[in-house]
C-alpha cells in the first residue's frame, strides 16, 4: 500500500508497516531539550528513575530561551542543565543560538529521521524530510530512559503549492497566508505534507520558515520531501549515516489542499491570533514602535539579507526601536562576512545574541503598553512578549524592515523595483 | 471516578501561553507558585476565583501553542479538577493525561459559567445540574485512558518501565 511521508518514517522506526491511526512505539533518532522547560526534563529523568541516557550522543541539550541568564533562577537552571551534560556525556550547546537552527546545523537531524524535543517549534526540522514533534518534559523523560516514544501514526493533510512568487513575498508571508486558510486548529493531530513548485525551488532556509510554523495550524509535524537542495544542505554537517525516505505517489490524504501563489501579497497576522493573517494593504500604515527580526522563524542568514536589502543606505524612522537578532551563532558569523551587520547598526538597529530573545517574553524587548512590534517570530498571542497591554504583528524580514523604515507598517514591495 | 464542580467557561483556541506566561514561567521554578498566575494575562485574578474541584470549560483548540507542561501542572496545582473542550491541541492533550490532568472532549456549548457539572470519567458522562442537561464525552483510547487512570506518566512509568501496546 501507498504510504504517505509520516507512515514511512514511522514504519522504518517501529520495524514494521505501519498506517494512520495506529498507536505505536517508536524508536527515536534524537532528542532536544532546553532550558525553558518547567518542569526540566532532566529533573522528570531523575524523578522517573532515570540513571543512564539510552544512547548519549543523541541527546542534545541546548540553552537558548533564556540566555545569556537574565536573573538567578535562569543561571542556575543552566548550571544544573550544564552540569547533568558533563555528568551523562550528552551533546550540550550552549551560545550556539536557538535550537531549532542548531540541531539542524550541526547534524543532529537528518533526513529520514524521527525526533522529539520539548518545545512546539520542533517541526522545523521537517524542513529536512524528517519526522519531528514537540512533546513535553515528562515525555521527554521517558525517552531519555528508553531512546523510544509511543505515538499515533497520524493522518497527513498535503498542501501544493504553486505559481509564480511575487517579487517582495517571501516564505514568511506564504506560511501566514496558508494558516489564515487553514485556521489554528485545521490540521490538528495532523501531519502536513508542503509540496508543488514553489517548495521545490525554495532554499533550506525558506523551507525551514514553511515548516516551523506548521504547528500554528494545529498540526503534529510539517514536512517537505527531502531533494537535491536537501542533501546539498546535509553534505558535511551529518554526525550519522540516514536514510532519507520520500512519499509514495498515490498515498492516502485526508485532505489535499492546492495554493497558486502567482497574486500573493506580502501577508501581515494581527494581533492576538497567528491565523488572524490579512494581506499587508489591510494594514499599511498602523503605527509600530518596535521591529523584530528574530527567532527560529525567520532570522536566518536569507532573512537577514531580505531585510539588509531593504535597510541597506536608509535609516530606521526617528523613535522606532529595531531589533535584529541572529538565530544562531553560525548566522551571526555569515552576517559579519556578508557585511551585513554594519547595515544594520548603521540603519540604527541593535543586535542581540543569538537566542530566542524577545520571541517568548522571558527575556527582553517587550512593549509598553499600547505599543506595536512588528516582528518575524511565529506567535501574536496577547502578552507572548511580556505584557498583555502590547500588539504584536506577524510579518516576514522584509515587512519588517520596510515598516521600521517607515515607523508604520508598510509594503515592501516597492524597495524591489529597481 | 465521579467530579462534581462548577463550570469556569473559557473561549476558543486558549494558548499555553495564555495558562501560564512566558515571563512568570521563566522566572519561577516552583509550580505552585506559578499556579498563582494562572490565566493571568487573559483573566486577571483567576486563581483567586477558583474553588478546589472547578472545571475549565472552553471551546476549541485548548492548549494550543507552546509545549509547556508546565500549563497543565498550574491546572492541577490551581485546583481544577478536570478540563472539559471542544478540542484540546495535540502537545497539551499529551502533557495532560501525563501530569493526570483529566481532559474531557466533548460539545461544551451547553456549558455556561457558574453551571454545576457532575463528570463521569469512566463512563464518559457530562451531567450539567444547573440546566438539567447530558452529553456524552468522547473516549479516549484505552492505552492512554491507563496512563490516565494511574495518575500520569510517571506513576505508570515507575510501575511499568516500558509500553505494552497490545490490543491498542
Amino acid at each position: 500500500m501507498e504510504m504517505t511521508l509520516a507512515e514511512k518514517i514511522f514504519s522504518r522506526h517501529v520495524g514494521r508497516k505501519v498506517s494512520s491511526g495506529e498507536i505505536v512505539l517508536a524508536k527515536v533518532d534524537a532528542t532536544m531539550s532546553h532550558d525553558d522547560n518547567r518542569p526540566l526534563a532532566i529533573e522528570v529523568f531523575q524523578e522517573m528513575e532515570g540513571n543512564k541516557l539510552f544512547d548519549p550522543q543523541r541527546v542534545v541539550m541546548v540553552l537558548d530561551h533564556e540566555y545569556p541568564a537574565p536573573g538567578e533562577v535562569n543561571a542556575n537552571i543552566h548550571k544544573k542543565i550544564r552540569e547533568f551534560c558533563k555528568e551523562q556525556g550528552c551533546v550540550f550547546y550552549e551560545g550556539e543560538g536557538i535550537a531549532h537552527l542548531v540541531m539542524p546545523e550541526k547534524g543532529h537531524v537528518l533526513p529520514g529521521d524521527l525526533v522529539v524535543g520539548t518545545d512546539s517549534h520542533t517541526c522545523t526540522y521537517g524542513a529536512l524530510g524528517a519526522f519531528s514533534a514537540g512533546i513535553g518534559s515528562t515525555d521527554m523523560g521517558v525517552t531519555m530512559i528508553t531512546g523510544e516514544l509511543w505515538f499515533i501514526v497520524p493522518e497527513t493533510v498535503r498542501i501544493n503549492i504553486i505559481g509564480n512568487l511575487p517579487r517582495g513575498v517571501f516564505a514568511k508571508d506564504i506560511i501566514l497566508y496558508i494558516i489564515a486558510d487553514v485556521t489554528a486548529d485545521g490540521a490538528t493531530y495532523q501531519a502536513v505534507e508542503f509540496a508543488g513548485s514553489v517548495i521545490e525551488k525554495m532554499s533550506m532556509d525558506a523551507r525551514f520558515t514553511i515548516c516551523n510554523m506548521a504547528v500554528e495550524m494545529g498540526a503534529k509535524a510539517g514536512l517537505i520531501s527531502p531533494d537535491e537542495t536537501t542533501l546539498e544542505w546535509v553534505k558535511g554537517r551529518a554526525t550519522r549515516k540516514f536514510t532519507p525516505e520520500v512519499p509514495d505517489p498515490g498515498a492516502h490524504y485526508t485532505k489535499v489542499i492546492e495554493f497558486d501563489l502567482s497574486n500573493l501579497s506580502p501577508y501581515v497576522s494581527k494581533p492576538h491570533y497567528v491565523d488572524n493573517g490579512v494581506p499587508v494593504e489591510q494594514v499599511v500604515g498602523t503605527p509600530i514602535h518596535q521591529a523584530n527580526i528574530v527567532s527560529c522563524t525567520a532570522a536566518r542568514i536569507e532573512d537577514l539579507r531580505i531585510a539588509a536589502s531593504i535597510l541597506k543606505g536608509r535609516r530606521i524612522a526617528p523613535g522606532i526601536r529595531l531589533f535584529v537578532v541572529p538565530a544562531s551563532r553560525e548566522v551571526l558569523k555569515g552576517a559579519i562576512e556578508e557585511g551585513l551587520i554594519p547595515i544594520f547598526i548603521d540603519a540604527g538597529g541593535h543586535i542581540g545574541i543569538p537566542s530566542c530573545a524577545c520571541c517568548g517574553g522571558g527575556v527582553y524587548g517587550t512593549p509598553a503598553d499600547g505599543e506595536v512590534i512588528i516582528s518575524t517570530a511565529n506567535r501574536n498571542f496577547q502578552g507572548r512578549e511580556g505584557n498583555p497591554r502590547g500588539f504584536i504583528y506577524l510579518a516576514s524580514p522584509a515587512t519588517v524592515a520596510a515598516s521600521a523604515l517607515q515607523g508604520r507598517i508598510a509594503d515592501p514591495r516597492p524597495y524591489f523595483m529597481d | 471516578m465521579i467530579l462534581e464542580g462548577t463550570a469556569r467557561v473559557f473561549g476558543d483556541h486558549i494558548n499555553t501561553d495564555y495558562i501560564i506566561s512566558g515571563k512568570t514561567k521563566s522566572r519561577l521554578t516552583d509550580l505552585n507558585e506559578m499556579a498563582e498566575y494562572i490565566m493571568e494575562d487573559i483573566r486577571p485574578g483567576f486563581y483567586k476565583e477558583i474553588h478546589s474541584g472547578d472545571f475549565i470549560v472552553a471551546g476549541i483548540n485548548f492548549g494550543c501553542g507552546s509545549s509547556r507542561e508546565a500549563a497543565p501542572w498550574v491546572i492541577k496545582k490551581a485546583g481544577i479538577a478536570a478540563v472539559l473542550a471542544k478540542g484540546f491541541a495535540r502537545i497539551f492533550f499529551r502533557n495532560a493525561i501525563n501530569t493526570g490532568l483529566p481532559v474531557v472532549r466533548l460539545d461544551t456549548s451547553f456549558i455556561q459559567e457558574g453551571d454545576r457539572l457532575r463528570v463521569d470519567l469512566d463512563g464518559g458522562a457530562v451531567e450539567n445540574l444547573t440546566q438539567k442537561r447530558s452529553m456524552k464525552a468522547q473516549p479516549l483510547p484505552l492505552f492512554i485512558q491507563s496512563i490516565l487512570d494511574a495518575g500520569g506518566m510517571k506513576n505508570f512509568f515507575k510501575t511499568h518501565r516500558s509500553f505494552d501496546l497490545k490490543g491498542c
